[in-house]
């Protein structure tokens, strides 16, 4: 093919070899320094009670991760992550306490088990698209909470439930023997984390990837294509439920106990808004909307202000998002922060 | 060669083809008639996107209309969309790799083949440059260099030089000539521009409201009566 054309070895012939150039190379290395800080720094210099923020900030990164592949990378709007969480602890926590499994291994089995109820759930669903797949995950949600308000979280009793329905003497869902403390489990829950991203990453950079950036633009191109986009879209609504199910075991080793009222529907809503905030199209979007979920009311408690008012910041901050940056904060800060360095810098000179 | 026979489709009470009964033997055929005449319904059910009332095709022997959408571009079937469809957040090479790895050619040839479909179609650009900062007509290139590469038996062209300034339509008419000898694969070219189709076409066949009107060798379709009357809407 093309041999008549006479092609030259330019630089666009190296494409699709993909070796890392020099500011990749500065990515990466950054991004190793940022971690190494984060593993390393933060529990020397954080309190226990920011340590235990940032622990759930580094699980609910994972379920706004898995949210932004879901919105971001195939356009499927979900509102029910909070009960694909909920149904990751459950499970998590039952198999804490029936067996004696080594950490890992139990939350690979709650991320797998989440992934068929994903799954299950998906099939149906992805027929559907925009608000009506909204809707309907929405009421997944609110079946998934009633579903759990009767059977109960389990704290150590028998049977399938795993609930006894003693008040007292709850034994506290176990950690892994090398993360017991508060700032071991915080290291062991942002490694969880960055397996979880890599695991993103693995995908958006290859072949599902480009075939979700093709559904999100158009079906039809995507058929055209030779994309079955049914299995894509039900990949990804699998990978979601898989990563939000090991979010759900770190959660629970995390808190220790867990009630169904930590799970509300609503949630689901704030999670949404918090990770378009963030930014969809980007990995860091998800730390974003995990910081804004989890760290910035963990601040104002401490500072004495009312969580309440995040509601209306929230609210606010989804309409300045939609108007003026569709790819989020994760996109919008450092681009208005190059903006004004280049203005500083015209200004000096 | 593509038989299509009695081929109908129907939206509600509108019937969009009406028993089109048609043979592409092979090179590059014209598509014509005025708007709303069943040309895109027809690609449409080509892609396996519309169902049809009644009818076949037969394609090289096989029966497209039983295979499942998603399998005819594997299969061989490739198409242009008339609103350009390259996919924005991807790269040129991204863009068309996309579609040589959903095919059943191996990972091996890949590259080759996908910078070959690129420069194929003449594409100006770093492969590594998005889509979503090229001009419509460099954009138009990537689809096409899509619908060419590896394998292709059919590639259905619809509108693509639509809105293109005159330069870039004579190159893409130029593009769309080579692709029956460069590909093997059989084109068909959906067009409004007279010119173009006349350049790429040797046979032509005309459809209006749904109905096959006239066919043939191309320069004699478009002197036919009843072609003429059904554009111009003379009596």
């Amino acid at each position: 093919m093309g041999a008549d054309l006479g092609l030259r070895e330019t630089p666009g012939r190296q494409a699709g070899r993909r070796r890392p150039g020099r500011p990749q190379l500065i990515r990466i290395a950054t991004i190793t320094v940022l971690l190494l800080f984060v593993l390393f720094g933060f529990p020397q210099l954080l309190s226990l009670y920011y340590i235990d923020t940032m622990t759930q900030v580094a699980v609910y990164s994972m379920v706004t991760l898995a949210l932004g592949v879901l919105v971001g990378r195939v356009g499927l709007v979900s509102l029910g992550q909070i009960a694909v969480l909920a149904i990751g602890a459950w499970v998590a926590a039952r198999l804490l306490f029936a067996t004696t499994q080594p950490y890992p291994v139990v939350l690979l089995e709650a991320g797998l088990i989440t992934m068929a109820a994903g799954v299950v759930i998906g099939l149906p669903a992805l027929r559907l698209r925009g608000l009506y797949l909204a809707l309907i995950t929405l009421m997944f949600a609110g079946a998934i909470t009633v579903v759990l308000a009767t059977l109960n979280f389990p704290n150590g009793g028998h049977g399938f439930t795993g609930y006894n329905g003693s008040l007292v003497h709850i034994p506290p869902i176990r950690r892994p023997a090398i993360a017991g403390g508060d700032p071991a489990y915080f290291r062991y829950a942002v490694i969880v984390a960055i397996l979880m991203f890599a695991l993103v990453l693995a995908h958006t950079k290859t072949k599902p990837g480009r075939a979700w950036a093709a559904i999100r633009q158009s079906e039809p191109a995507a058929l055209a294509a030779g994309i079955n986009t049914t299995l894509y879209k039900l990949w990804a609504f699998a990978l979601a439920s898989f990563i939000t199910g090991v979010a759900g075991g770190v959660l629970a080793g995390a808190v220790h106990y867990l009630y169904s009222i930590g799970f509300p529907t609503q949630d689901s809503i704030t999670l949404l808004a918090v990770t378009l905030m963030g930014g969809v199209y980007s990995l860091w979007g998800a730390v974003v909307a995990a910081l804004l979920y989890q760290f910035l009311p963990a601040l104002l408690n401490n500072w004495g202000v009312s969580a309440d008012w995040l509601i209306i910041l929230f609210g606010l901050g989804v309409l300045q998002v939609l108007t003026t940056a569709p790819a989020g904060l994760a996109d919008q800060v450092p681009r208005d922060l190059a903006r004004l360095g280049r203005r500083l810098r015209r200004s000096a000179s | 060669m593509i038989e299509v026979e009695g081929l109908t489709v129907r939206y509600g009470g509108v019937t969009s083809l009406d028993a089109m009964s048609l043979t592409f033997t092979d090179g590059t055929c014209g598509l014509i008639g005025p708007n709303g005449a069943g040309k895109t319904t027809f690609f449409n059910v080509l892609s396996g996107f519309v169902r049809p009332a009644a009818g076949t095709v037969r394609a090289f022997g096989v029966d497209l209309l039983s295979m499942a959408h998603f399998r005819r571009s594997r299969w061989g079937v490739r198409r242009t969309f008339q609103t350009e469809q390259a996919i924005e957040e991807l790269s040129v090479f991204d863009n068309v790799a996309m579609v040589h790895e959903h095919s059943r050619l191996g990972r091996g040839s890949r590259r080759q083949d996908v910078l070959d479909a690129i420069s194929f179609v003449g594409l100006d650009a770093d492969p590594e440059t998005k889509v979503r900062t090229l001009g419509a007509g460099q954009r138009r290139l990537v689809e096409v260099a899509r619908a060419v590469v590896g394998r292709p038996r059919l590639v259905l062209l619809d509108e693509p030089a639509a809105g293109l300034p005159d330069q870039e339509t004579g190159h893409l008419g130029d593009v769309i000539r080579r692709i029956p000898e460069h590909t093997g694969a059989l084109a068909i070219l959906v067009d409004h521009d007279m010119s173009l189709v006349s350049a790429c076409c040797q046979t032509t066949a005309v459809l209006d409201f749904g109905k096959l009107i006239a066919s043939g060798a191309t320069a004699d379709v478009l002197r036919d009566d009843a072609v003429i009357r059904a554009y111009l809407g003379v009596a």
